[in-house]
């Protein structure tokens, strides 16, 4: 099987997309009404997705900084950085999608005294320094090597986090994916192709930063020879948080051969 | 196509409703904010390829025009 075929966004977009208008379908079509909060219960199926992918896209920063620790590979930070900013824009999804569901259900928009919403503004928080953190360092070598080191140790606080609140006495939270495996068939059927789309959202978003990723390395790299050619002073990059794949070689080549072939490198 | 939607469960919008709509509009509104920026960052991209390309065309001009003289 081609797996890089498969990897391709224009393919991981498709499926998105399929897999995406079947769950809705799914959710509003098919899942039963829930019994205690009825039609407000179909939030479970965005808000916990959104959550559950979040938290993962967490962990594979961790696991993807190991990578980038171990090897040196520069391009093991850039995939980091990409699952831990998706990952952020997932959590505040789900961030909002819980306070929507929470004033439905509780009358509040914020409940302090619940575990589980805290302890997951408290992931969403401590990721919220990322960013910063990778800005404040300006040498990109260094700043890729700290980037690591604090997405491994928030990406082991994840599942740490998740245990303690499972821990904890107050189940206040509408746990309606408890551990007795209390969902019926069709919600449960819902709910595994909700999180499917999401997942696949979450992947196709990845998919697209890196490819845009790709080609700004392509043009840096372009503009460096074209600099060298004409003698003009080349021009320092400016500051940014966000990494840079290295200059991959045969640049010309791959840019020339990607504007008379478009699609190809896509 | 009549006969499916007659078959299909009234959704209860006058209660929670505006709750649910409100969650999933959200999820809406962050792809489309994300893929909007994306493809300002292409375009960004596509224009910065752009003048590259009529510079390395003027720089090759120019390379070419004293050969000629010779």
């Amino acid at each position: 099987m081609d797996w890089k075929a498969l990897a391709a966004p224009r393919v991981l977009a498709v499926a998105t997309a399929v897999v995406l208008t079947t769950a809705l379908t799914l959710v509003f079509f098919y899942a039963p009404l829930e019994a205690e909060q009825g039609f407000l219960q179909k939030i479970f199926y965005v808000h916990v997705p959104l959550a559950i992918v979040s938290l993962c896209g967490f962990v594979a920063g961790g696991i993807l900084a190991i990578a980038h620790l171990r090897t040196g590979d520069s391009r093991w930070d850039v995939r980091s950085y990409v699952a831990i900013h998706m990952s952020l824009i997932f959590g505040l999804a789900t961030l909002i999608t819980g306070s929507i569901w929470a004033k439905g259900s509780w009358g509040h928009w914020w409940v302090w005294n619940e575990p589980t919403l805290v302890s997951f503004l408290i992931v969403f928080l401590l990721y919220a320094t990322y960013q910063p953190l990778r800005f404040a360092i300006e040498d990109p070598e260094r700043q890729a090597r700290y980037a690591s080191v604090f997405a491994i140790t928030a990406g082991a606080f994840v599942p740490m986090n998740f245990i303690a609140v499972r821990l904890s006495s107050a189940y206040v939270h509408p746990r309606v994916l408890g551990a007795t495996g209390n969902l019926p068939g069709a919600m449960e059927l819902t709910f595994a192709i909700s999180l499917a789309a999401i997942a696949l959202l979450y992947l196709t978003l990845c998919s697209l930063e890196l490819h845009t990723k790709r080609a700004r390395a392509q043009l840096r790299a372009l503009r460096r020879r074209v600099e060298e050619r004409t003698g003009a002073p080349a021009r320092a990059p400016a500051r940014s948080a966000a990494p840079s794949l290295p200059l991959p070689p045969r640049t010309v080549g791959t840019i020339t051969s990607m504007r008379n072939h478009p699609g190809r490198e896509a | 196509m009549t006969a499916l939607l007659a078959q299909l469960p009234a959704l209860p919008l006058h209660t929670a409703g505006k709750y649910v709509a409100a969650a999933y509009i959200t999820l809406f509104v962050v792809v489309v904010v994300y893929v909007a920026v994306m493809a300002l960052r292409v375009a960004r991209i596509e224009r910065q390829l752009g003048e590259l390309s009529e510079r390395a065309r003027d720089a090759d001009a120019a390379g070419e025009r004293p050969q000629a003289g010779a």
